[in-house]
């Protein structure tokens, strides 16, 4: 008994020391990717506004048969596949990435990706100690529940760079977030190790937690290119408008994905996890099902889930509806997410509800 | 390649040198048409009834012109999705409030406490319904708007649908290199080889393939429609099934000692709500006993006290003669029996507690439920013996004991009445005594934790202050004047509170759920797409392939595809070997394939 203890407790101090080592080497990721950034700027390009402005199309969208030439006589190989953006749709190319074609730049940023694998990996050894020390899965309160979004965020976005997604560019955004979240988790709202009071034994809790986490993870990926197409977007406006936008604007709008990338990207990402997320909710409310005999009784926490579902929907809707594609989606979406946070800090530290096991006094 | 154009045999007759631009937008738009069954947004109306004939006839086919007119421009305003957009946005909206203001339905005291914190507010909010938010009519009526509108779409895109599956896939757009994939050839195979080929490739592919003109026109992923069918109505059979369970819920409440039982009848309850269309007939015959209760808690550090473990171990029988079965009921795991589950929700102590009169004879030995208080079960209750008992005069009277009982007790001397730890381990019962009239008998129900001393007369010791007593296990109290006494046995049983809940629908709505969760998938990972392939025959006399595609959705996978069948295709007619345009080395000239003045896709 006391020595289960002994372990606990070493554990739980393991933990909080990898935490803090992480969020070490996350500074270091952070500095190497402002880095990126600056090295970047050097490259001074204008893709956008002479693809704007250009009269004829791309010569690389007349279509030919790619030929392989071997050996002096020529293979054939399959047809060459010309793409365009549907009728209407802006041709704008992408961005290189924040390195800008740059070669230190892009030195850099691969030292940052480095980096943030390396602090990702310590961060998550933290979150599995910590899950040791109180021998259950890490999300009791919302110390641990910040620890283990902040590690499946950045693991999302290591897993879209895996997957040769140009995501490369939210690097700086994501770790300036997650120091934050660390930062909050560590000072106010760290909760020492412990146990789950009775009611929260569930293996649905296990599944609607995780899920929720994931979930939120990934449509953090897709606010955060949404909030960029929304400013690529403007960009482009202004140049296809005859503007000029200022010099800061122009090094890192010109760096970013084409409007047009971004929001098909965010499109993709908010669609792709709307399924789990409605997954998460019935699971939720299989939980409350089992835990206070009803599935659904319109607590805060359950209301603002269900907001934040429906205003997702609307989103959805809203881009199968032609009016409403582009910008105006792009606001639902952004207000969406924004109803997720809410659900997640607000309804926890302000609301409270039956759900109110932050652990925070 | 230029010549193209020129063998297309989908000429327009409308087609002039001037609106080549716009003819093409229609033609591109008439090849994306019926891809999905999603509603076109109508225009406003003037007015419906038209001109109006003289005479009163005249007056009344023109107003009925007129209602109808009206009515199927609102059933149309409502079944359209930007009004569709509009509800959801307004359950959204309308949800919130139900958050931030307490809610009747949930906690009815914070309710009170705000009216009567708020004396503006507090009736403001009342009569918007604010304080039972998803039970009033205004939020009632959003969601109610909003599935007749889910209804009313989801009747003509099931037709629409089952339309599109009986008819075939439009025929090629005339300019498909203007469709967001495109690959072209030219080959010595004939044009209706080339066909035959691409028709074999496609249904290879499972597309829906036919011949139509001088190209082939198919179609795939149909089952991203029918998801989005499915979802929707999954969603109305949630609604549906969320209503019934409404309508016919039962949930009552039963306080069960360690050693007690239940049968599941009316009678039996503490307490007992029900839906509207709720019968007593509803409950589903059954039985249970509590064996056990355990309570383990935090017995160090800065948890201590907190809950770690609540069981009730159960005895229950199916039916009215059933076989006993054993289970155990915790927190997360009610008891099913059929609809009716049985779950834990709270409990406490049950002190045994004897009391004798003033010859020496029991008039009252049983274990007395106390209500708990706080978080380390400061609890309190009543004794009361209603019959039985005779006073020293041997007149009949009843007894009653106001009781306050902790499980762990400070120790003598150490302040007041309040427990110190959860778990039984120095309980003290306090009891102060009185007599007469308990008010019980009068058929009004009664607070079996509280005395009503309307009719009491309080018992006085000998030094004329209030008789009260805190008794350890085995201690007794003597009552003055011959009025016998009352002993703390050394047993303390526990309870449990049990909340026995009947819904029916739930599987419904849970189906309806899954049903949901699958419809979404498959409407949002399928992509409904299409492909055309054109084969003519050019100037020179070669053949002229080529093949497009258009989907749904702007989709990643499109362009890989249109390759990969184009890969099929091609294996059956290569390349014309002599083509100068098969010259690795020279650029292509795209002037002459999309002529500048159509060069409308950079806006
Ligand atoms: C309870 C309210 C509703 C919810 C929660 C809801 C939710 C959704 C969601 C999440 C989608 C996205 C799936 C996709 O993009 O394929 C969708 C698609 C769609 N919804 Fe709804 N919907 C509701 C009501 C309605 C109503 C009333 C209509 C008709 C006016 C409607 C018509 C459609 C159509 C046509 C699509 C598919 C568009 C496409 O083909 O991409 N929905 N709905």
């Amino acid at each position: 008994m006391t020595l289960a203890l002994a372990t606990n407790e070493h554990l739980a101090n393991l933990s909080n020391t990898l935490i803090y080592s992480s969020m070490a080497v996350y500074t270091l990721a952070f500095f190497a990717y402002i880095a990126e950034w600056i090295f970047g700027s050097r490259s001074k390009v204008a893709r956008t506004a002479s693809a704007l402005t250009a009269e004829a199309p791309r010569a690389a969208e007349a279509p030919a048969v790619a030929v392989k030439q071997a050996g002096g006589t020529a293979v054939l190989e399959r047809p060459k596949v010309v793409t365009r953006a549907a009728a209407g749709a802006r041709d704008v190319p992408d961005g290189p990435g924040a390195h800008g074609g740059d070669e230190q730049g892009d030195l850099y940023g691969r030292i940052a990706v480095s980096l943030t694998v390396l602090s990702f990996l310590v961060e998550l050894a933290g979150v599995i100690a910590r899950a040791a020390s109180v021998q259950r899965a890490p999300w009791g309160n919302m110390y641990e529940f910040s620890i283990t979004f902040s590690t499946v965020a950045v693991g999302v976005y290591l897993a879209l760079l895996a997957l040769k997604k140009n995501v490369r560019w939210i690097g700086l955004f994501l770790i300036t977030t997650v120091l934050l979240d660390l930062g909050l988790a560590v000072t106010v709202l760290y909760t020492a190790s412990d146990q789950l009071v009775p009611a929260l034994h569930s293996y649905w809790l296990i599944i609607h937690v995780s899920t929720a986490i994931f979930c939120g993870a990934v449509l953090y990926v897709g606010a955060v290119a949404t909030l960029a197409y929304l400013f690529k977007d403007s960009y482009e406006n202004k140049l296809a408008g005859g503007g000029k936008p200022g010099r800061f604007a122009t090094s890192v709008m010109e760096r970013l994905p084409s409007s047009a990338s971004l929001d098909k990207f965010a499109y993709r990402v908010n669609a792709a996890v709307f399924p789990l997320w409605t997954f998460t909710i019935i699971a939720g409310a299989i939980w409350a099902g089992d835990a206070w005999g009803r599935y659904w009784g319109w607590d805060p926490k359950e209301t603002w889930a269900f907001i934040t579902w429906v205003a997702y929907a609307c989103y959805l809707h809203a881009r199968s509806t032609a009016g409403w594609k582009g910008r105006k989606a792009a606001y639902i979406a952004l207000v969406a997410f924004a109803c997720y946070l809410f659900n997640y800090y607000g309804v926890n530290l302000f609301v409270g509800g039956m759900h109110s096991y932050a652990g925070v006094k | 390649m230029s010549d193209t154009r020129s063998t297309d045999v989908h000429s327009e007759t409308t087609d002039t040198p001037a609106d080549t631009g716009t003819s093409t937008d229609k033609d591109l738009t008439e090849a994306g048409s019926r891809l999905s069954t999603a509603p076109v947004e109508t225009a406003m109306p003037g007015s419906f009834g038209g001109s109006r004939a003289p005479g009163a006839l005249g007056w009344i086919s023109w107003t009925a012109r007129e209602v109808i007119g009206w009515a199927r421009w609102f059933w149309r305003q409502l079944t359209s999705m930007r009004v569709a957009l509009l509800l959801l946005f307004l359950l959204s909206l309308g949800a919130i409030p139900g958050s931030l203001i307490p809610q009747s339905g949930t906690n009815a005291m914070a309710v009170q406490a705000f009216k009567d914190a708020h004396d503006v507010r507090g009736p403001l909010y009342d009569r918007l319904g604010l304080f039972h938010v998803y039970s009033s009519v205004w939020f009632s009526s959003i969601y109610i708007l909003l599935f007749v509108s889910l209804i009313g779409c989801i009747v003509p895109r099931a037709w629409q649908f089952v339309g599109q599956l009986r008819s075939r896939p439009p025929g090629a757009p005339r300019r498909l290199e203007r469709l967001p994939a495109y690959a072209t050839w030219r080959t010595d195979a004939a044009p209706e080889e080339v066909r035959a080929a691409a028709l074999k490739a496609l249904r290879q592919r499972r597309f829906r393939a036919h011949v139509t003109g001088d190209a082939v026109a198919a179609e795939k992923g149909y089952l991203r429609e029918a998801g989005n069918l499915l979802f929707h109505v999954a969603l109305v059979v949630m609604l549906v099934a969320f209503a019934w369970g409404q309508l016919y819920k039962s949930e009552g409440n039963k306080l069960i000692i360690e050693g007690d039982g239940f049968a599941n009848t009316l009678t039996q309850y503490d307490d007992f709500k029900s839906g509207n269309l709720f019968t007593a007939d509803d409950l589903v015959p059954y039985s249970f006993t509590l064996r056990d209760f355990t309570g383990t808690y935090e017995r160090t550090g800065p948890n201590k006290g907190t809950p770690r473990t609540f069981k009730a171990d159960l005895t229950y029988s199916e039916g009215a003669y059933g076989k006993e079965k054993k289970t155990t009921v915790r927190v997360n795991q009610p008891l099913h029996v059929g609809d009716s589950k049985v779950y834990l929700v709270n409990h406490g102590y049950a002190p045994v507690v004897t009391v004798r009169d003033g010859k020496g004879k029991v008039v009252f030995h049983d274990a007395v439920p106390m209500l708990p208080l706080d978080a380390n079960v400061t609890s309190q209750g009543a004794i009361q013996v209603r019959d039985g008992y005779r006073n020293a005069k041997g007149e009949k009277e009843q007894l009653g004991f106001g009781a306050i009982f902790v499980p762990t007790f400070a120790g003598a001397g150490q302040g007041s009445m309040f427990s110190q730890f959860p778990a039984a381990d120095n309980p003290v019962l306090a009891v102060n005594a009185y007599h007469g009239d308990l008010g019980v008998n009068a058929g009004v129900p009664s607070n079996v934790y509280q005395l009503n001393t309307k009719n009491l007369k309080q018992f006085k010791g000998a030094d004329g202050k209030i008789l009260k007593a805190r008794l350890a296990p085995g201690q007794t109290m003597k009552l003055p004047g011959g009025y016998g006494s009352i002993t703390f046995e050394k047993q303390v049983k526990e309870w449990a509170g049990f909340q026995i809940v009947q819904q029916p629908g739930s599987g419904w709505a849970l189906g309806g759920a899954l049903a949901a969760i699958l419809g979404l998938a498959g409407s949002l990972f399928i992509p409904r797409r299409r492909v055309w392939v054109r084969a003519t025959t050019g100037a020179d006399g070669a053949t002229v392939v080529e093949m497009a595609g258009l989907g749904r959705s702007e989709s990643a996978k499109l362009p890989e595809e249109l390759g990969d069948l184009a890969a099929l295709v091609h294996d059956q007619a290569p390349t014309k070997t002599a083509d100068p345009d098969a010259d690795p080395d020279r650029e292509p000239d795209a002037a002459s394939h999309v002529p500048a003045a159509e060069g409308v896709q950079t806006k």
